[in-house]
């Protein structure tokens, strides 16, 4: 008996400890600290949360994880989460969540920070970053000729062994999700057959990048900052390959959003609305540009990194952007094998 | 390590009539209560995935599961946990075998080296070979790797039980013109059966169950295949029912491990007089037989901890975050800790009823807890994410939740050992104290928990060690901001930066080292003791 109440002691104990830290209210300050649920990079938002904790004293802490558990699991938590505000690396889980009703709509001063088509016609969340979707390939085993005009091309059989990607991210998803859009249902599901066929499967996009480097595979599907990032750190991973950008509209070209939206449920509506203008407002924008991240910040007062290619270089498809459908494209995925 | 004693008086409810008997009984009836409240919550799981099954309905069930990519992780499923299960216990046997019964040198020091894999958790160990080369990557790889990680699941019995076999019925095989390698394949072998199977099945389940590792080498099996569709649909049905197939994969294992419980017997009837068994000569083969060992345990032990050495010195995204080292480190031993105490009260009424109480009552009580067995980390925290949002909102994503998961997880581990303990403490002793006038409170306090305190240390060291190297779980329930050893290498392996994950690897073998060590000595004295 002894031991079983020191267990239900033990257990009483993590459960305050625990409830004390969702409790989510209240700090020394009187201002509360808000829940991000992040599937954006952590590392990312661990530069840029100081700098908004330090102009207005409302601390942050986040919940980690991909876009399309996030989001799922903001939809079954439903009028009770514990979230605030939600952030991805791509927009289709943005979507999801908004299909549910569970956004507030984001204050119109915020929107107008960045162009309007990073954003939903209806204003429930916006775009804040941006990434280019690209073919990594080996300097070696590769030649410019051989490059393709459209990632539509890589599932056919002169690719076949020679291509890899990460199909369980979320990064991957929204590619396919732009493929959907573009060239429709059956296409996409054509596609991903041939990729199924041809591909190697990989668990990450830094993982891709250095295969490719190593020569264990010819090329690969991720997007333009993985090559940077490393590029920037050492080149370890990256020295042997180069970038293939698709242009003329192709579903290759795709520009993916990263968005952030303040859940409804909130209880702090109000420092998560000033959140979300931070983030995508010039200070938030320039910590994104300043870091490590090398992603495209959204507000055009604030220019990209100068090592990457300009954003008005690119030549994505035009895409309304709340079209991108997650569900249906991990629906596409498990029908092909690749989930 | 499996035995069955019966030591003590006669057992069962019992007990003068008189002033104590009332408390006695208020006391059994209790312990009934908790007993079922333990079974039932160590159930939740199964009864989670059972149910989910029913209500997602026959027709979507069928087609979740009758398409391409089931077959394919049914392949690589069992291709895998049979070629492990086989080469594990080729492996441990052999080893078993020149550490037992021949003159190899240096005895002791290899059996510490053939148990000491176990402190290098699989996905640890992965990390080791492929961030040295990718060649390990899929199916070859994946074999040689988890087989280097588990095969001292096999190991340990079958060397415990070499030693304790009576050399009396090899002799008598070699009196009727038996050779020695016929003698091994037709008087050892069968002896050994029992070990051998047993800690087989224990590699098959516990691989059924890994994650980590086989991730890290690109090789889909059912539970890798879980863990991608939770984070692209949370806890969609297509998760749920990958998990229905993998749950009754491992059903098949333990029910394989159960009945050999039921049939093993030991030859040897009394235990006074077996003399250790004669050891073999190699002779010439002592050589070539020290060198496989010495690249058996180079293989499982030199190339992840060389590599993990590797990555501390010259890995480029090599960093000592002090702070974040020693936050991760306290919560993974916080987490360790209250998961060990909760389990092991948890286990306590449940191996109380087996013991003292026996009948089928109690009976199935203990086999609820032991299903958990079956149950991959995956598994019970889909399950426990699913039950919580829906009905105990109060508990989800906190660290409550995590740790009745694992204690869910874990609880066998500390019902066989708390059961072996409480059947060695004499129910006369209690009896004693009762009629001496102590209430059930001041006899557990007094007499039970003293005598049985060994134990329950070793049960909790157990769940500790386990919980210390959980991954699966962890990553689905851990409350917001909570990271463990585990979870931070592992994310740091995700993003394939291999010098900022070896700290926190490094961190995890060493606090696993010391219980391993307990843990393979402890199998060499259970049986001479």
């Amino acid at each position: 008996m002894a031991v079983a109440a020191s267990a239900v002691l033990v257990v009483a104990a993590a459960g305050c400890g625990a409830s004390g830290s969702t409790g989510g209210g209240s700090g020394s300050s009187g201002k509360p600290t808000l829940t991000l649920y992040n599937a954006q990079h952590e590392e990312l938002l661990k530069q840029i949360t100081p700098g908004f904790t330090k102009q207005t004293g409302i601390k942050v802490r986040m919940r980690n994880g991909d876009d399309f558990e996030l989001a799922n699991q903001l939809v079954q938590e439903g009028s009770a989460s514990p979230a605030d505000v939600f952030l991805t690396e791509n927009s289709p889980a943005m979507s999801l969540v908004d299909s549910k009703g569970l956004f507030a709509k984001v204050d119109t001063a915020t929107l107008a920070q960045v162009p309007k088509q990073f954003s939903p016609a209806d204003g429930d969340w916006t775009g804040f970053a941006a990434r280019s979707t690209v073919l990594v390939y080996n300097k070696s085993k590769v030649s410019e000729a051989d490059l393709p005009a459209s990632i539509m091309d890589l599932s056919g059989p002169r690719w076949k062994g020679r291509i890899a990607f990460s199909p369980s991210g979320a990064d991957f998803q929204a590619i396919v999700s732009a493929v959907v859009d573009v060239k429709g249902t059956a296409a996409a599901k054509t596609w991903l057959e041939g990729l199924k066929t041809n591909g190697k499967v990989y668990q990450g996009n830094n993982v891709v990048l250095k295969a490719v480097n190593d020569g264990e595979v010819d090329a690969g599907i991720i997007y333009h900052y993985y090559w940077y990032r490393d590029q920037a750190e050492s080149g370890a991973n990256s020295d042997n390959t180069q970038l293939h950008y698709f242009a003329d509209k192709d579903a290759g070209a795709f520009l993916s959003v990263s968005g952030a939206g303040v859940l409804k449920s909130s209880k702090h509506q109000a420092e998560a609305q000033e959140f979300v203008k931070y983030l995508s407002g010039v200070a938030g924008q320039r910590a994104l540009a300043a870091s490590y991240a090398l992603e495209y910040p959204l507000n055009p007062a604030v220019p990209a990194n100068r090592a990457i290619k300009p954003l008005t270089e690119l030549d994505p498809p035009l895409i309304e952007i709340s079209t991108l459908n997650g569900p249906k494209v991990i629906d596409l995925m498990q029908q092909a094998g690749l989930l | 390590m499996r035995r069955r004693s019966r030591t003590g008086g006669p057992t069962g409810p019992r007990g003068p009539a008189g002033p104590t008997g009332r408390p006695r009984e208020a006391a059994s009836a209790l312990v009934l209560v908790a007993g079922t409240a333990v079974a039932l919550l160590a159930l939740i799981p199964l009864l989670f995935v059972v149910v989910y099954t029913v209500v997602i309905g026959p027709h979507e069930a069928w087609a979740l599961l009758v398409r391409p990519r089931i077959g394919e992780l049914l392949v690589n499923t069992t291709r895998l946990v049979l070629g492990c299960m086989v080469l594990s216990t080729a492996l441990g046997t052999a080893a078993a075998w020149l550490v037992e019964r021949s003159d190899l040198p240096a005895r002791r020091l290899w059996h510490v080296l053939l148990a000491a894999p176990l402190a290098v958790p699989a996905f640890v160990n992965s990390f080791g070979w492929v961030s040295l080369t990718p060649k390990v990557e899929g199916y070859a790889g994946a074999l040689l790797i988890v087989t280097l990680s588990y095969f001292p699941l096999v190991y340990l019995p079958v060397a415990a039980m070499l030693r304790g076999l009576d050399p009396a019925l090899e002799e008598t095989a070699y009196a009727l013109g038996l050779g020695p390698w016929r003698t091994f394949v037709r008087v050892v072998v069968p002896q050994l059966r029992p070990a051998m199977l047993g800690g087989g099945l224990l590699v098959g389940i516990h691989l059924l169950a890994e994650f980590g590792a086989l991730q890290m080498l690109r090789f889909p099996t059912f539970t890798t295949a879980i863990y991608d569709q939770y984070r692209s649909s949370f806890n969609g049905p297509a998760a749920n029912m990958i998990a229905s197939v993998l749950v009754l994969c491992c059903l098949v294992l333990l029910m394989g491990e159960l009945r050999l419980r039921g049939h093993q017997r030991y030859a040897r009837l009394g235990r006074g007089s077996a003399r250790p068994a004669p050891r073999r000569t190699l002779g010439r083969l002592t050589l070539p037989a020290t060198l496989a060992m010495t690249g058996l345990v180079l293989l499982s032990l030199g190339v992840p901890i060389g590599s993990l050495v590797h990555w501390l010195v010259v890995g480029s995204s090599t960093a000592f975050p002090i702070g974040s080292l020693a936050s991760t480190a306290a919560t993974s031993l916080g987490l360790g800790l209250g998961a060990a105490v909760l389990t092991t009260a948890l286990a306590m009424p449940v191996a109380w009823l087996a013991v003292r109480h026996r009948g089928t009552v109690s009976t199935i009580l203990e086999r609820s807890t032991y299903f958990a067995n079956a149950l991959p980390g995956i598994v019970v925290a889909l399950a426990l994410v699913t039950v919580s949002i829906r009905f105990v909102r109060p508990v989800y994503q906190t660290s409550l939740l995590l740790l009745t998961a694992y204690a869910i997880m874990f609880l066998p581990r500390a019902v066989v050992s708390v059961r072996t303990a409480l059947a060695q403490a004499p129910p006369l002793l209690e009896d004693v104290s009762h009629s001496l006038g102590h209430g059930p409170l001041a006899t557990l306090r007094r007499v039970t928990l003293p005598l049985i305190a060994p134990g329950l240390g070793a049960g909790a060291a157990l769940v500790f060690l386990a919980v210390v190297t959980e991954l699966t779980a962890t990553l689905l329930l851990a409350p917001i901001g909570t990271a463990t050893l585990a979870t931070q290498f592992w994310s740091n392996t995700a993003s394939a930066a291999y010098g900022a994950a070896a700290p926190y690897g490094a961190l995890m073998v060493l606090i696993s080292a010391p219980a391993t060590y307990l843990l393979s000595t402890e199998a060499r004295r259970s049986v001479t003791s």
